[in-house]
């Protein structure tokens, strides 16, 4: 008995760091074994859930929107921007709340807009680009302006809590549950592209769709590519109700139909000069 | 007398300690049955097993939340096999298109445990807009 426990006691040095070694081999090894076993056990049910986008989501490298300004009239406007404010729930301030529904809401200043997408002269969508002597028509056209979903994006840098953050598919989209409603965003974006709510927006949506959620009070939003829809396989909502006039397609894929535009056309971006690069061109 | 003085003082005390008990006696403050429409019966599978998910669909809709609006994957495929759509309201293989009465599956529970989640501030029962 004695012996024995003296034998263990008289483990070598050498012996020792042998069997840790060891052991610390098998210990590495275990993360590695397990992933090899769950990756080739395959199966119907796997031991850790799997998330994926659905199988008929669209996909980009990086988004990006081309609008053919001659293609723009004013039922154009009106059907883009009432096909985005049903998409997407925007509150139109300029309604009489359901007074059953929503008793004692407080008046609203009709001043006050939630802007997604929206009509802009020439002059205030390109300040920077008003020649002296400007083609008559320009000054009369309606622009849809938005967000342009920049590729160096002032508003993502701005946001301290990354509520606003840019995918790797180049949308410029915003988490709603993180927004703290500080409103950097809203100074950094030179385009005036975010809005926030006030108040309660609910009473002010005239038919609220089931699809997209409504915001809450001292939130900020804007347009998000309709992400949502992409990710379903459908077009944005305003391509879908433009008429042809607006073409959503990956910018980074030579042969994509807004390459292909942007190929054979003159086209031009909001406020280039800011080095913000926007993605959404504007066919002259 | 100062003995008197003391036990008074004790009774008064026990019987303040004890008022959530013996104030809530006969009241009826049982926890709420937990009622499943027909169709979540039907499925009798939800992403986790029954008891993880009272204790964890916080954490499932942080992380879905995350795995949405970060990294556009929408489906969930749980470990039971079954797949989702991570998405609390929308689409019949959503949280409510399958426990398809808020009132009766999240509201009961959250009432009774004295939770406010401020979900629906934003997200919409399909039920009550529809209406």
């Amino acid at each position: 008995m004695k012996k024995s426990r003296k034998s263990f006691l008289k483990k070598s040095r050498r012996s020792f760091l042998k069997a840790a070694g060891i052991s610390a081999v098998a210990i590495g090894a275990a993360p590695a074994i397990k992933a090899v076993a769950v990756a080739s056990g395959g199966g119907s049910a796997s031991s850790i859930p799997v998330v994926s986008p659905k199988a008929e989501a669209l996909t980009a490298k990086r988004w990006g929107m081309v609008i053919d300004t001659s293609k723009i009239t004013d039922e154009v406007v009106e059907g883009v921007t009432a096909a985005c404010r049903n998409a997407h729930n925007i509150p139109d301030f300029t309604i009489e709340p359901d007074a059953e529904k929503y008793p004692n809401t407080r008046p609203a200043k009709k001043m006050q807009e939630i802007k997604w997408i929206w009509e802009e002269h020439y002059q205030y969508a390109f300040p920077e680009m008003e020649d002296e002597f400007l083609a008559e028509k320009y000054k009369s056209l309606p622009f849809l302006v938005t967000c342009n979903h920049c590729k160096n994006a002032p508003c993502v840098q701005a946001c301290p809590t990354k509520a606003t953050f840019k995918r790797e598919d180049g949308i410029v989209i915003m988490d709603f549950h993180r927004c703290i409603g500080c409103r950097f965003c809203m100074a950094a974006c030179p385009y005036g592209s975010r809005s926030f709510n006030f108040r309660d927006s609910r009473p002010f949506i005239e038919k609220i769709n089931p699809e997209f959620p409504v915001r809450s009070k001292g939130v900020v939003e804007k347009c998000n590519l309709c992400a949502e829809r992409l990710a379903k396989g459908e077009q944005p909502a305003c391509v879908e109700a433009s008429e042809g006039a607006i073409v959503v397609g990956d910018l980074e894929n030579p042969e994509s139909e807004v390459r292909v535009l942007l190929n054979e056309n003159y086209a031009i971006r909001r406020k280039q000069e800011l080095g913000t690069e926007p993605s959404v061109y504007y066919i002259m | 007398m100062s003995k008197n003085a003391i036990i008074a003082g004790l009774v008064v005390f026990v019987i303040a300690a004890l008022f959530p008990f013996w104030f809530n006696i006969g009241g009826t403050n049982a926890a709420p049955e937990i009622e499943l429409s027909a169709k979540a019966k039907a499925a009798k599978k939800c992403v986790l097993d029954k008891y993880d998910m009272r204790a964890n669909h916080m954490t499932i809709l942080d992380d879905w939340r995350d795995s949405v609006v970060r990294d556009s994957d929408r489906m969930y495929k749980s470990t039971n096999g079954k797949e989702f759509e991570m998405s609390l309201s929308t689409g019949e293989n959503s949280c409510l298109g399958c426990h398809t009465d808020k009132e009766k599956f999240c509201d009961r529970c959250h009432n009774y445990a004295s939770v406010a989640p401020y979900c629906w501030e934003c997200h919409t029962d399909p039920k009550e807009v529809t209406q």
